[in-house]
């Protein structure tokens, strides 16, 4: 829009839309708020998608607890219901339990809101996990995005607490033996472990205070603590721009990709509602969480096979891998590791996972900025320590099913958990050795496309009777995707202004030895140069002979 | 290397010169509805004709909810309207989505562009104009100079929030000795769960299993779950010469019938299953395996303390009655579980 058009258009009498612009503009400076980020780049990737998933999610959990916040009661107290679901007529439950059966049953539209909301958290957990590991196998959490990697790191543990606080609200029986596992697990931490579930309980378990105070959690701190961090999220993705995949034309100093308006307002508006539609198909045809099922809590019975919502599942799982009879007795004080090791375990682990960032640049002490991302290849032990961590994390998750996976299989079951421990132990160091190679594997593999070409498939013989297979060269957008990445030395313990070596300097040339002692460099000017330089015109290659050739020149 | 990189140190990487310059973005493809009016007016009734798909999903929505009012004790009124309703919401938005995505991807440029980056950090003369704004107001306020309005500020921060913490003290009553007594106690009858029926110990056949609470605990008005989540009992008969007893508990047990805590040690869930012929008792939730015949200690899993046993004896009438309250505390462990 240049000046001239804006004072024709002014003095041609604006349309609705115009002088509602113009009213705005006049107001609230819009103009320059569209003129800001209305043409804002944003790269194309499917798995930058991963994050808006969980957004959506985020949205649609928002509104689909809304409407289901005007029918549910979030008490304890005890009633005799008397709704239209037949086999529990009469029982003895409480309102809670009872409002959510009448979301099902007696409200139109309750129940498919139900699975809407249950299915869109299962959906923004999964989204979100998955963000996060692409997050950390691309290393984009690398300066500036640091401080970012922890706000969705806490998103992800908000994610969890508001799961598992609207799983309890039904009071019905599995997510009340949920929560006693909870409070058997409180009760467990040393000195004010009882005091604690005392607090949270409101007195004695399962009392009648806890389902009104995870409510209160639920619809209000927890959702309200997702929304600033989300918004601190998004904040932090505006001020860094977002990361893009090295390829042609994209450096640390740009972004490439598609503006804001129109493109992503329509691909990314479009796929929020496409987001809504699978959940709300899924929604529609499969059952989740049928609580008249399971009847209103009560602390006697139990079904066999019973599983948390599966990103609680790690954690069960923990409880069931961990050692039996390792209990601590200090003058009679009791610390039940049966509970404590399970605990330490998982919150090292996600401390782990909240410090790596920090961690890695320890190591590098890469101080540059970073917007290309990293092919995971290209970071073999970055990537072999993810794959560590998630095996680990599936070990965990797996032993939430022992019981199922036994029963399924016909196998001991006790052999089977037996199983899991062995692998919980052995599994993170099979992943990280097997990963590292393949990485290591296939980065080799890059550095032979670029020195000699793609292998064709095509073998042909030469006059003098030599058989030889055409490489093709590839070019130059392919070859710089191969070729454009951060490769790091390891550095040397050296002794400091007093002739001492610390014994951080120590660590950290250790651990940068692990890091890269194996390295793959990418391919230099000098050796590209040399495998090219007396190449036949058609790039057919010899690749021994050519060797001997490079050694010789 | 680009301006962003120079201006801080690499740490360990390399610096390997590049065998090709940077070769740019790729060229455009041309899309067919680049080229031809023809396929984008295609497009352009493809996208129209999605739209309309949502507006027939939001109707069948709309249709769903009156068509199938709640019958009571009829569930596939539920069902049928949560389906279409479910259903016709999917197709109204997946109408749209796909209408946006799709003229998105046929009929928006697809060219990519290039937009400039900018470090994260203030250039050195906005640091310098933001430092001399702190040291301004730094000395307007005597912040650093005046150390006793300081430190006393520091004093009431600190202090301030206490109350905020202490008004939660009365989430929940103080612990006392309640999580190491439940309502059995001497001559409290064994009652079926959840009938309240008392148990005469000549019903009880060998193997059989019967889950069992406090007489009483059935017409409780108030506290019924608490209690019930400390005092439920698992019954069994088993032959007595199967049975491993500790001397000094023999007359704890009744012709073989025993009744131990239903209260796992290891978290609390109910331990509810039982395994005739190994004498076995599972806990659903983790695994843990206690021995019946062995003092149910634990013989697999989690747990780290035996089932505790509730002494039982037969009254006048034949019924099964408890001695006394266990011995020592049921459930999970506890810091002072032992004091």
């Amino acid at each position: 829009m240049t000046s001239t058009t804006d004072t024709s258009t002014t003095e041609a009498k604006p349309g609705f839309v115009g002088g509602a612009a113009n009213y705005l503009d006049e107001r609230l400076s819009v103009s320059a708020v569209l003129k800001g980020f209305g043409r804002k780049v944003f790269p194309d990737h499917w798995s930058f998608m991963l994050g808006e998933v969980a957004l959506y999610s985020f949205v649609i959990l928002v509104l689909s607890g809304t409407f289901l916040t005007f029918f549910y009661q979030p008490s304890m107290a005890e009633v005799h219901y008397d709704g239209s679901y037949a086999p529990l007529k009469g029982a003895q439950m409480s309102i809670a339990y009872a409002s959510s059966l009448d979301i099902s049953f007696d409200i139109r539209g309750g129940l498919i809101m139900r699975q809407v909301h249950h299915w869109a958290a299962l959906l923004f957990v999964a989204a979100a996990g998955l963000h996060m590991l692409r997050v950390f196998f691309t290393g984009a959490f690398r300066k500036p995005r640091e401080l970012n990697w922890v706000v969705g790191f806490l998103l992800f543990l908000m994610g969890m607490g508001a799961g598992f606080t609207g799983y309890s609200l039904p009071d019905d029986l599995l997510s009340g033996n949920g929560l006693r596992i909870i409070d058997g697990m409180i009760k467990g931490i040393p000195v004010i472990g009882t005091a604690f579930s005392s607090g949270f309980f409101g007195g004695e378990f399962p009392g009648t205070e806890v389902v009104a105070r995870l409510y209160s959690l639920h619809i209000m701190i927890l959702p309200a603590l997702i929304i600033v961090l989300i918004g601190v999220h998004l904040m932090m993705v505006i001020i860094h721009k977002h990361t893009h995949y090295s390829g042609p034309g994209r450096t640390d100093d740009n972004v490439v990709g598609y503006p804001l308006m129109p493109v992503y307002v329509a691909k990314a508006g479009g796929f929020f509602f496409l987001v809504f539609g699978v959940v709300a198909a899924i929604a529609a045809t499969f059952t989740i969480n049928p609580i008249w099922n399971y009847g209103p809590y009560d602390p006697s019975p139990v079904s066999a096979g019973t599983q948390p919502d599966w990103y609680i599942g790690w954690l069960d799982g923990a409880l069931r891998l961990a050692p039996s009879g390792w209990d601590i007795s200090i003058f009679d004080y009791v610390i039940p590791m049966g509970v404590m090791v399970p605990l330490i375990v998982s919150l090292l682990f996600l401390a782990l996972v909240a410090a790596y960032p920090f961690i890695e640049n320890w190591v590098t002490k890469d101080k540059r900025e970073h917007h290309v991302l990293d092919r995971p290849r290209n970071a073999p032990t970055r990537t072999a320590i993810g794959a560590a961590g998630v095996t680990f994390y599936a070990v965990l998750w797996a032993g939430a099913s022992t019981d199922l996976i036994a029963t399924n299989f016909q196998m001991s079951l006790n052999q089977v958990l037996v199983a899991m421990q062995i692998m919980l132990l052995i599994g993170p160091g099979i992943a990280y050795f097997v990963t590292k190679r393949a990485c290591i594997a296939l980065q080799n593999k890059d550095r032979e496309v670029v020195l000699h070409g793609r292998e064709t498939g095509r073998v042909v013989r030469l006059p003098h009777g030599e058989y030889i297979e055409v490489h093709e060269t590839v070019d130059k957008y392919e070859l710089w995707k191969l070729i454009d990445y951060k490769d790091y030395q390891p550095v040397l313990a050296r002794p400091d202004s007093n002739g001492k070596i610390s014994l951080s300097n120590r660590l950290r040339s250790a651990v940068s030895k692990i890091y890269f002692e194996d390295r793959i460099a990418p391919v230099s000017k000098a050796e590209y140069e040399l495998a090219h330089a007396d190449h036949a015109p058609e790039a057919v290659e010899q690749k021994p002979s050519r060797k001997r050739k490079s050694i010789d020149a | 290397m680009s301006d962003i990189e120079k201006s801080y140190s690499p740490g360990l990487a390399t610096d390997i010169e590049k065998p090709i310059a940077n070769p740019g973005i790729e060229p455009h493809r041309i899309r067919m509805t680049d080229k031809s009016e023809k396929h984008a007016r295609t497009a352009e009734r493809q996208i129209a004709v999605m739209f309309g798909v949502s507006v027939v999903g939001a109707i069948i929505a709309i249709w769903g909810f009156f068509a199938f009012p709640i019958v009571d004790g009829d569930l596939s009124a539920t069902r049928n309207n949560s389906l279409w309703m479910g259903l016709g919401m999917a197709l109204s938005m997946f109408g749209i989505g796909f209408g946006a995505v799709h003229w998105a991807k046929t009929l928006m440029p697809d060219n990519e562009v290039s937009e400039m980056r900018h470090q994260a950090r203030s250039s050195d003369e906005t640091r310098a104009q933001a430092l001399e704004i702190v040291k301004l107001a730094d000395g307007e306020s005597g912040f650093s100079r005046r150390k006793l309005i300081r430190r006393s500020m520091y004093g009431a921060l600190v202090f301030f929030p206490i109350p905020a913490i202490i008004i939660f003290g009365d989430l929940g009553p103080v612990v006392g000795d309640t999580l190491k007594h439940t309502m059995w106690k001497a001559g409290t009858r064994l009652t079926k769960d959840p009938t309240g029926i008392p148990i005469k110990a000549s019903d009880v056949t060998i193997g059989s299993v019967f889950h069992v609470i406090p007489e009483g605990l059935s017409e409780m008005e108030e506290h019924k779950l608490e209690e019930k989540a400390k005092a439920a009992v698992l019954l069994v008969r088993v032959n007595p010469s199967d049975l491993n007893e500790d001397p000094a508990k023999a007359d704890w047990s009744y012709q073989g019938i025993v009744a131990y805590s239903k209260i796992c040690t290891h978290v609390g869930c109910p331990v509810a299953l039982y395994e005739q012929h190994t004498h076995h008792l599972l806990c659903p939730c983790h695994q843990s395996t206690f021995d019946l015949a062995n003092h149910c200690e634990v013989v697999f899993g989690p747990a780290s303390r035996s089932l505790p046993q509730l002494p039982i004896a037969v009254d006048a009438e034949g019924y099964l009655i408890a001695q006394s309250d266990f011995l020592e505390p049921v459930g999970p462990s506890f810091w002072d579980i032992r004091k």
